[in-house]
């Protein structure tokens, strides 16, 4: 009898929680038992919520038992697990469950399904196949169907990818560079994270069409420490890659060279912003630069460069494999395709979620999500990142779409969905908005890096219930400035979490300092 | 990792390894931190003469980054999450409790998420992601890398 293959995925949330543990016991008990089983490290297939969640391959169907412990596996075995038996952590076929059903997998389809380190599991799966199309398409083409993808940056700015690429082509210059920005810093986000734990070859499939397309040799994926696990799997990627020739100069006798270089950031939140990578990239502080001039014309070492995230690039070889005109049939007015929506915080099922834009933050909350994980209502979303607005619930209609967002002063950013329920003190929520943004300023200009405190000490007065009105009025006016006359989103943008709490929930001002 | 003085060897080894580029000196500290824990002055005096930069650049990049700690750390590190998404799961309880067990072998650090924010409370015991962390099973992280010693 052959050995039966059972996925354990090697993920931060799931191994968070327990799945090396899992891995490990399972080994054991099937020594013990004398049964042959090969365990199989796969991605997160983004039910965080389920995690550990293990599949067995039983009659070519993968089923999937959730929120397993060690401690769980004696009695898995016990019920025939390697036959994918009736068990009380049995939830049946993967593609059965809910949760993942209703997605719209484009960017992700590959996360939970392949061996994220195998590249022959990749290869099994479409791997390089859009590469070695853009090869024969040129890189006119390619951009041209970057272009009518419609394809935006998803890093939070929202900027057409096409253009940006179109501008490096054209950017005469011997060197060109793409970057890739992996940098995630946005609270409450992680699918650039589960993107490479769980197709770490995709990303740099992706990246390599980028550089063909512009005309680029080089690569930098600048990664944030505060994801250990992803350096190593992207690490051991990108050293298959490059053994087997899909890295290197003259990549598979194509005549194209491109390689990657793996950085780590060091714990800075502005680094996530584009320039401040840049100098980061170049071992410098990671101090926002001023533009113009855009990094697609003066960017890494004066170059031109691409600096695109993790999940904008990946969105990439679908596209040339089906078709600009496929991705662009998705979503609502200009927010074309999909975006990788993370739900989390004080919600049930928190996970990550893939669906084109127009959903709304109803049906990610209460149809992917089951509601707060307290049981008690909610009071509130942040959506985007620290420098997102909160919204009170009767915004939960909004549909995910750029425009709809700016409209109501919200923004989508990297899609981060943050539940809180009526416990949440929101005066201190704003209050650690200016917090934040002192603590993660680069201090190169007066409102980011001064506004920030004063805000803080303004947010204070408020709460101990001094001067109330006149110290509001003193908030907006310094919402204002730092909106206004900051050089980037550090300090452009986090008077948004602040002034939506004046809006939406004054009253917790009057609450008082929680204890 | 060491409480005492970095062997400069050692940080010559780490500057050799990245051919000793001056646009590397982020990810030489990045390593330097990673297997000697902090930076000393020394170390920054070091890193300034073999990467022909003045003293006051290395400085510079070392003050600006969170990562580079210039005070020797415990013998474990633990990283709390104190993000909004670990806030609306009760992470300030859990940040109140990590502090009433730091002492000269663990160091407390806040850290703005882990990216592990559909499982929180988020936690980081040496650079080892842990999820759904409440004070008791923060307690079992410690007593286990405690006995562990590393």
């Amino acid at each position: 009898m052959s050995a039966v293959r059972i996925y354990v995925p090697r993920e931060t949330s799931a191994v968070s929680v327990g799945a090396d543990e899992v891995a490990v016991a399972i080994a054991r008990e099937a020594k013990q038992r004398n049964l042959e089983v090969e365990l199989v490290r796969n991605g997160s297939w983004g039910a965080c919520w389920l995690e550990p969640l293990i599949e067995v391959v039983h009659e070519s169907s993968r089923i999937a038992y959730g929120n397993v412990s060690a401690a769980d596996v004696p009695s898995l075995f016990d019920a025939g697990l390697l036959e994918g038996g009736r068990h009380d952590k049995r939830l049946g076929p993967i593609d059965e469950i809910d949760y993942l059903i209703g997605q719209e997998r484009w960017t992700f389809w590959r996360c939970g399904l392949v061996e994220a380190l195998s590249l022959e599991d990749f290869l099994a799966h479409q791997g390089f196949r859009a590469l070695q199309k853009a090869w024969d398409m040129g890189p006119e083409a390619v951009i041209a169907a970057i272009t009518t993808s419609g394809l935006r940056g998803r890093g939070g700015a929202g900027f057409p990818t096409g253009i940006k690429w179109r501008t490096v082509a054209d950017a005469d210059s011997g060197q060109k560079y793409i970057a890739c920005n992996a940098d995630e810093g946005d609270t409450g986000t992680f699918s650039d994270r589960i993107l490479m734990e769980g197709d770490p070859f995709g990303l740099i499939e992706s990246m390599a069409i980028a550089g063909y397309a512009v005309g680029a040799s080089k690569g930098y994926i600048y990664l944030r420490s505060e994801y250990p696990l992803t350096h190593s799997i992207l690490g051991r990627a990108l050293e298959t890659a490059r053994d087997a020739g899909w890295l290197g100069d003259n990549i598979r006798d194509s005549g194209f060279d491109f390689n990657i270089e793996l950085h780590l950031g060091a714990g800075s939140y502005v680094c996530g912003e584009e320039t401040a990578m840049l100098e980061s990239l170049e071992g410098k502080k990671g101090i926002v630069r001023s533009k113009p001039p855009l990094p697609a014309i003066e960017g890494l070492f004066g170059r031109p460069t691409v600096v695109n995230n993790v999940v904008t690039l990946a969105s990439v070889p679908n596209i040339i494999n089906l078709g600009g005109e496929r991705y662009a049939g998705m979503g609502v007015g200009r927010s074309k395709g999909t975006l990788a929506f993370q739900v989390s915080g004080n919600v049930r099922r928190g996970g990550l979620v893939e669906k084109a834009f127009g959903v709304t933050l109803r049906e990610l909350i209460e149809d992917y999500g089951g509601g707060t994980a307290s049981g008690r209502p909610l009071k509130a979303v942040q959506v985007g990142g620290p420098l997102g607005t909160y919204l009170p619930a009767h915004q939960l209609d909004t549909p995910l779409d750029y425009e709809a967002f700016a409209d109501i002063g919200a923004m989508i950013g990297h899609g981060g969905i943050v539940v809180f329920d009526d416990t949440a003190n929101m005066a201190q929520l704003a209050r650690f908005a200016m917090e934040f943004c002192a603590l993660e300023s680069c201090g190169k200009c007066t409102p980011c890096r001064i506004g920030s405190t004063r805000g803080m000490e303004v947010i204070d007065r408020m709460i101990n219930g001094d001067n109330g009105h006149e110290n509001h009025d003193l908030l907006l006016e310094l919402c204002d400035t730092m909106e206004g006359a900051s050089l980037c989103a550090m300090g452009g943008m986090t008077p948004y979490p602040v002034r939506s709490v004046l809006q939406h929930f004054a009253e917790d001002f009057a609450a008082g300092p929680s204890e | 990792m060491t409480q005492q003085s970095i062997d400069a060897q050692a940080v010559g080894a780490i500057v050799q390894r990245f051919d000793a580029r001056p646009e590397m000196l982020v990810q030489i500290l990045v390593a330097i931190v990673k297997e000697h824990g902090w930076v000393s002055t020394d170390v920054i005096r070091q890193l300034a003469d073999a990467l022909n930069l003045s003293r006051a650049e290395v400085h510079g990049v070392v003050e600006y980054y969170h990562d580079f700690r210039t005070r020797p750390p415990g013998r474990h590190i633990v990283k709390v999450c104190q993000a909004e998404a670990c806030q609306s799961m009760g992470s300030h309880a859990l940040v109140d409790h990590a502090h009433s067990r730091a002492d000269d072998d663990i160091t407390i650090e806040a850290v703005y998420c882990l990216g592990n924010c559909a499982c929180g409370p988020a936690v980081m015991v040496d650079d080892r992601a842990y999820g759904r962390v409440d004070p008791e099973r923060f307690d079992a992280l410690l007593a286990a890398a405690r006995e562990a010693r590393s």
